[in-house]
């Protein structure tokens, strides 16, 4: 019997030392869920490969977060020796851990859409604003009424900077193009209101604004609704512009672009570099250069560009990766370039 | 001239349409209230009509089905609802805060099993949606809820159950089922406009697209002092308020133009979409105050019925 129990020891010790380095990774989500079609989602997936492909302990979770106060509660227990690398997705939940790494030094975490400079955080700093800049290219390039849209979801600084990203980027193109910003709301309902993202929608279409961009989360599925209603009343220079995945596919024809935001792709490798012991931490930058941002060209819009066109998108879009179209970034600026304006 | 009319037509017509939901809603929450019955969760009542209607839409490509399913959905949460609040006598706010967190959990883990996906529902095309229907629909409701308490005696006894429901147990009426008939009818209208939202309003259902009108729509009814007409009245108001505070958004008004900064900056914070967007809840709180006139809720709200006193 003794032997026995002396030989299990001896087989764990065994396959402990053997057994590669898998790690336990903790993603806490922000309130739009796994499902949002949105960054939440995004990062989810990036989790749920690397759950797959990675060595990661099956043990690894994800947590939605329903409340603001709840994301404190699983980052603790997290924090607390129970997870090797903490993934926390989204602005609440990013400021929740930015605040426990004081308190537990020795634990890593990753934070997307935030901007911290911790030595045990690897912030992903996605930057938006020349994503935005990018598209008020495109949208200014394209539009007939001289009229362009922006509905963002909550209104808060990261809704902001894309905002001004987008107005500098239209502005860029073409100063005299009138800009229409709304946001859908002041709480966080505001990411899941399709039924208020298309009434702005329409009363943005119904003024003369012929291309929208709506970075607003669940809500802006509203805005392509919006879109398919108008086009079959009768207007049909109506365009979309689609954020964070690539939304060509939802209303043929009338999605101009979309800005894809690679957060799975970036969640991915900062597992797969957790694992390799090689995570540089820290604030990290992410735009066109790294392949974090892009504008999706694809069978469903290609039809909409002509060849000069799309050249003078690339152009642009290499412009701002060498640094040469300084965007400005809310960030630091801390104020809306000009304020939206239109004649009654 | 003409584009100041046209702007404000659609301000209407967007005011309508914003505002169905809210008047089904709202008259639910007239027929659980009127009885006696408080109803908090028809915000969880909304969100399973709206997603019921969006998944039977899905699949039988017939909107009018849609309809009666989030009807039928928020039928069955009322039943729940009522069995714990009428027969088994809990504590009615305290049960409606559970059922509309039971919505909130419940309606992922179905569209888990159904679609694979805890967020949003398939797309529903256009051609299976309503446009105008539910909207028109929802104003026909009020005036056939207000002829029904005005008219029937069904609907007296309904207002004398939230009243004086031992006066109605004398005259020999069955209190306890006509408090079961005020709430399961709640449900229905509350499914129906969740339903609204989901199969009117937006292209399919997504996670907790109701955004707090449940609540919205229990304000306009304490706004309309728990009766039909007024209840549909103040939720178009609350609707115009929406529609205006979206129209204010990026308009240039004339900039004030005072010899004082502290005047201008008045003006200003009074013509901005956040004022506007607060209106309806200030308007709320001061009429729950009772400044524009008594409103007075139904004597015996939230008190349990027992019949062997």
């Amino acid at each position: 019997m003794g032997l026995r129990v002396l030989w299990f020891v001896f087989l764990m010790c065994f396959s402990l030392t053997v057994e590669a380095y898998s790690p336990r990774v903790c993603l806490i989500l922000d309130k739009g869920g796994k499902d949002d079609k949105a960054f939440n989602q995004a990062a989810y997936e990036g989790f749920a490969r690397a759950l797959k492909n990675l060595p990661v302990s099956q043990d690894s979770k994800f947590v939605t977060v329903r409340e603001d106060s709840q994301a404190t509660q699983f980052a603790r227990t997290f924090s607390s020796g129970n997870c090797d690398l903490i993934i926390a997705v989204g602005f609440n939940n990013a400021d929740v851990a930015h605040k426990l790494s004081e308190s537990f030094p020795n634990q890593k975490y990753v934070v997307v859409d935030a901007t911290y400079a911790s030595s045990n955080i690897r912030s992903l700093s996605f930057q938006d604003h020349e994503g935005a800049f990018l598209m008020g290219a495109i949208a200014a390039i394209k539009t007939k009424s001289l009229q362009v849209g922006f509905i963002g979801g909550m209104e808060i600084p990261l809704m902001q900077r894309y905002q001004t990203g987008f107005e500098a980027g239209v502005k860029y193109i073409n100063p005299k193009i009138n800009v229409v910003s709304s946001f859908v709301g002041l709480t966080a309902s505001a990411w899941n209101n399709p039924a208020k993202a298309k009434e702005i929608a329409l009363s943005m279409y119904q003024r003369g604004v012929d291309i929208i961009y709506a970075p607003a989360g669940a809500s802006s599925l509203g805005v392509f609704d919006a879109v398919q209603q108008v086009t079959k009343s009768g207007l049909d220079h109506c365009f979309v512009i689609g954020t964070d995945f690539n939304q060509n596919y939802m209303v043929p024809g009338h999605v101009l672009t979309s800005l894809i935001k690679k957060v799975d792709v970036q969640v991915y490798n900062s597992i797969q570099q957790f694992i390799n012991h090689n995570m540089q931490t820290g604030l990290v930058k992410l735009s066109f250069k790294e392949n974090a941002l892009d504008w999706a060209l694809d069978r469903f819009n290609s039809g909409l560009y002509s060849k000069n066109e799309i050249q003078r998108i690339n152009d642009i879009k290499k412009k701002i990766t060498e640094g040469r179209i300084q965007v400005p970034d809310f960030y630091r600026s801390g104020h809306s370039l000009s304020q939206p304006s239109s004649k009654l | 001239m003409m584009q100041v009319f046209e702007i404000a037509s659609f301000v209407f017509a967007s005011a309508l349409r914003m505002s169905s939901p809210l008047i089904f809603a709202a008259l639910g929450g007239i027929m659980s209230e009127r009885s006696g019955v408080i109803n908090i969760s028809l915000e969880g009542k909304m969100l399973v009509g709206a997603f019921a209607a969006a998944v039977v839409t899905y699949y039988f490509h017939s909107p009018v089905l849609g309809l009666l399913g989030g009807a039928l959905a928020g039928f069955i949460l009322a039943s729940i609802y009522s069995l714990f609040v009428i027969s088994f006598k809990s504590n009615q706010i305290v049960t409606g805060t559970a059922i509309n967190i039971l919505a909130a959990g419940i309606v992922p883990l179905i569209s888990q099993a159904l679609f694979q996906n805890t967020g949003s529902t398939p797309e529903i095309p256009m051609a299976d949606r309503f446009t105008q229907f539910p909207i028109i629909l929802s104003w026909v409701s009020v005036v056939l809820i207000w002829a029904w308490f005005r008219y029937s005696p069904f609907g007296l006894w309904h207002q004398f159950a939230g009243e004086h429901p031992y006066a109605l147990q004398t005259s020999g009426v069955d209190v306890i089922s006509t408090r079961w008939c005020g709430v399961l009818s709640s449900g229905i209208f509350a499914g129906l406009g969740g339903a609204t939202l989901s199969i009117c309003l937006s292209s399919n259902f997504t996670r907790n697209m109701t955004a707090g009108r449940g609540f919205m729509a229990l304000a306009a009814l304490i706004v309309g002092r728990w009766r039909p007409m007024t209840a549909a009245v103040a939720c178009i108001f609350f609707g115009l308020f929406d529609a205006v505070g979206i129209t204010l958004q990026g308009l240039t008004l004339p900039q004030p133009d005072f010899d004082s900064a502290l005047l201008n900056n008045f003006v200003k914070f009074f013509i901005s979409t956040q004022f506007v967007q607060i209106i309806p809840y200030l308007l709320t709180v001061i009429a729950v105050a009772g400044f524009v006139g008594r409103s007075r809720p139904p004597k015996a709200l939230g008190i349990p019925f027992l019949k062997n006193r």
